[in-house]
């Protein structure tokens, strides 16, 4: 047993860790927020650079084989400093699945042009009727000569508005909810019929919902087997857990750390408000809960990492608890904050509505509740 | 005991029924259930009709109001029904707060100037309790206001001030005299908005809109005739309001309103062959939610009764703020939860209501509206203090 990161993870971290302390300060951060982008391309091509869009590819299609380790310390100091740079859409969500399940051609189209900085990806696998359930797909693709006709509509794309591809999952065969029979599908986001319906998200990033009309795409567009979508689509969906926490866990470190410096200074009845017990426990809960987060996080990064036979179980305990943790270090940093915490100008809110998206976003914790149980 | 209405009760309400069904302006209605912000002029038009009728100042002295009596069975059920149509809140300030200081410390030059205007909502009235420094340590307020020849100068900041953009009057807690006990030092004051030397600034809270601001004075004369009470009494003046606030019972009503509308919204959404109400999860926190709001219900119906009968409520009214405010974010965090992603999208206060937003139509201000509420376990004394509060007067810990 070894919770240390080798000389080369221990180096990324800190080169992320030194960004976001560098070049991301809180008004930089909102600046690129409320910007048409949303985020920052200069940013976008440091990353580039610094060879973190290819961190995780394997080297076969020119990238540097790391492993879902490094993804890991990427996404905890990104959410340190509340990144909105969509390394988890195009990177980690829609990248890492090309990469393991693209044909050569995809692969050499799309990946070394993502590596260089220079292509944006997104995944859209949620429905208006899906909820949180993968196999729950109604968009239909259906085979014509030498091409797929994609109709149907996909929501809450995040990153939809920046991807030049989009990565669609629809039915080729089966019912609604069947596993079998889901396809996925490479698609150019200027494809004729595709119409994006493009916003903002709470949590200060960006995302589309897609209309899909008679989309005509060659056959090449397909992903994987035929039918078989839905294994390489769940296991793209939990690797993206396991970053989505790693960011999570990084967000409530910052919260649980700027409640308890508040607390030193803000005074109240002549005393700082951080000595009155009952805040002192609340904030050794959110502690807590933190330090909980992180245990699962590095457990299931890890079981994941070794292809354990209970990683899946691990993944859905780990999503559960980051849920629930979130929403209690989110919530209760604005109230130890006082009305300071409900203010758009300090960032202690921004966190909390990450956090909140984070609960969400990839099945909230009843429903990964209810799918370790399942497994 | 007994749980049943009388026929006067059920009688009462069918006349709240029918008077709502033709009085409630339909502009307003449509407004109110796409759940968009309303503007000034219509949560005033709305509040005139309530006065036409005699069902606004309800909780005044009738020779203030010149209304007829509600019983408190009658009080309860016009607060229910009223919620039940998703009429406009009253805004508290004047009607509900500067207007029960004034009837029962002012002079009779104060009551009449001040009480026919906020019966009448002409006047709009804001309250400057908080400071930047002063929050739940209200007492150690630092506005100060100097007496000179005949007149307060007030120079300081109040902050949280809720929609002190529409206000004409502002009722202020302010320092006169700095005594070793800070409570003694306070003053009630009552101040001209249009006074110069104000200045008013939007604070823009993390649902993006525009409620609380803050309020500075640098030095803005105000006539010593606007001092209610005697110096110095301005604390016992705000304790005695915040156990006059009956604000609580708008509250339940409008949260059986919500949590039957969770219900109906949630029947609608389907869960793979079946629906989200149905799955026992989210069940089960509905369920959870429904008792624990009849418990808070019918604490209050206790202290409503127990004041009928000449009570005072006191640190009751702590058990239903915390309570109230807790059940107003589990039920705001449940809308969120059963709107799964389409929670995310995000649009500021003009936009919600518009055809711009994306999915379910009464998506776009359920998350702004989880925002905003993290404020009510912050506001009108933290649930922290309240749980203080209770524990010395009521446990005597």
């Amino acid at each position: 047993m070894d919770f240390t990161f080798n000389e080369e993870q221990t180096m990324i971290q800190g080169q992320v860790e030194q960004f976001v302390q560098k070049e991301y300060d809180w008004e930089t951060r909102q600046e690129l927020s409320n910007s048409d982008l949303g985020f920052g391309d200069k940013n976008w091509k440091t990353f580039a650079e610094l060879g973190w869009l290819g961190i995780s590819i394997s080297e076969d299609n020119g990238g540097f084989g790391g492993s879902s380790i490094e993804t890991m310390l990427i996404m905890e100091e990104f959410g340190k400093g509340l990144v909105v740079e969509p390394f988890l859409e195009t990177i980690v969500m829609s990248s890492g699945l090309l990469d393991k399940h693209g044909t050569e051609e995809q692969k050499a189209e799309v990946l070394s042009a993502v590596i260089n900085g220079d292509m944006h990806l997104a995944l859209a696998y949620a429905e208006p009727q899906s909820r949180f359930n993968l196999s729950d797909v109604v968009t239909e693709a259906k085979a014509d000569g030498e091409n797929f006709i994609l109709n149907g509509f996909k929501s809450v794309v995040m990153n939809g508005p920046s991807a030049n591809k989009i990565i669609i999952s629809a039915r080729t065969s089966g019912k609604q909810l069947d596993n079998n029979g889901i396809s996925l599908f490479l698609v150019d986001s200027d494809t004729k019929g595709l119409t994006r319906t493009d916003y903002k998200t709470v949590d200060g990033r960006k995302a589309s919902d897609i209309n899909l009309e008679n989309v005509s795409i060659p056959k090449e567009c397909l992903v994987g087997s035929l039918d078989e979508g839905f294994d390489i689509l769940d296991q793209a969906i939990d690797r993206s857990i396991l970053a989505i926490s790693a960011e999570a866990v990084g967000a409530m470190e910052v919260l649980y750390k700027t409640t308890v410096e508040y607390t030193k200074t803000r005074e109240q009845f002549g005393t700082p408000i951080g000595k009155f017990q009952v805040l002192q426990h609340r904030m050794v809960d959110m502690f807590m809960e933190y330090e909980q987060c992180k245990s699962l996080l590095y457990m299931a990064t890890m079981k994941n990492e070794e292809g354990a036979d209970d990683a899946k179980k691990a993944i859905s305990g780990l999503k559960y608890q980051v849920g629930k943790a979130g929403k209690f270090v989110g919530q209760q940093s604005v109230q130890l904050h006082g009305g300071m915490g409900v203010t758009d100008e300090l960032n202690v809110g921004h966190y909390f509505k990450r956090l909140t998206t984070i609960g969400t976003i990839f099945g909230n914790a009843d429903f990964h509740l209810k799918q370790y149980t399942a497994l | 005991m007994d749980l049943t209405f009388s026929d006067s009760d059920l009688s009462f309400r069918q006349e709240v029924i029918a008077f709502l069904n033709t009085e409630y302006p339909s502009d307003i209605k449509e407004k109110q259930d796409k759940r968009i912000t309303l503007d000034k002029e219509e949560i005033v038009r709305w509040q005139k009709i309530l006065h036409q009728k005699g069902w606004f100042a309800i909780n005044w002295p009738t020779e203030f109001s010149g209304y007829t009596e509600l019983s408190v069975t009658e009080k309860y059920i016009l607060q229910e029904e009223l919620a039940k149509a998703n009429t406009p809140t009253a805004i508290p300030f004047g009607v509900g707060m500067c207007a029960p200081v004034i009837y029962s410390f002012g002079t009779e030059e104060q009551k009449e100037k001040h009480l026919p205007s906020i019966l009448n909502s002409d006047v709009w009235w804001c309250q400057g309790y908080s400071e930047p420094g002063s929050g739940s340590d209200l007492a150690s307020l630092k506005t100060k206001a100097e007496l000179k020849g005949d007149k307060y100068v007030v120079n300081g900041a109040k902050t949280w001030t809720t929609l002190a953009q529409h206000a004409d009057w502002i009722f202020c807690l302010v320092r006169t005299e700095t005594t070793s006990i800070k409570q003694e030092g306070i003053s009630f004051l009552l101040i001209d908005m249009k006074s110069p030397g104000i200045e008013v600034k939007p604070i823009i809270t993390i649902d993006g809109s525009h409620e609380v601001n803050m309020v500075y004075f640098d030095n803005v004369e105000v006539p010593q005739e606007n001092l209610i009470g005697e110096e110095g009494q301005g604390w016992n003046i705000a304790k005695f309001l915040l156990a006059h606030e009956r604000s609580g019972i708008a509250g339940i009503a409008a949260l059986k309103r919500e949590l039957n509308r969770l219900k109906e919204l949630s029947s609608e959404i389907p869960l793979g062959e079946s629906t989200l109400l149905e799955d026992p999860q989210f069940r089960s926190k509905i369920e959870e939610t429904e008792i624990e709001l009849t418990a808070t219900e019918f604490t209050e119906l206790r202290t409503l009764a127990a004041m009928s009968q000449g009570g005072s409520p006191g640190a009751e009214s702590s058990i239903l703020k915390i309570k109230g405010t807790e059940l107003q974010q589990t039920i705001s965090e449940l809308f969120v939860e059963m709107l799964g992603y389409y929670a995310h999208p995000f649009y500021l206060e003009n936009e919600i209501g518009s055809n711009e937003t994306v999915g379910p139509d009464y998506a776009a201000p359920v998350m702004p509206h989880y925002l905003n509420y993290r404020k009510v376990t912050i506001y009108g004394g933290s649930n922290e203090i309240q749980r203080n509060v209770i524990s010395k007067a009521i446990l005597g810990l």
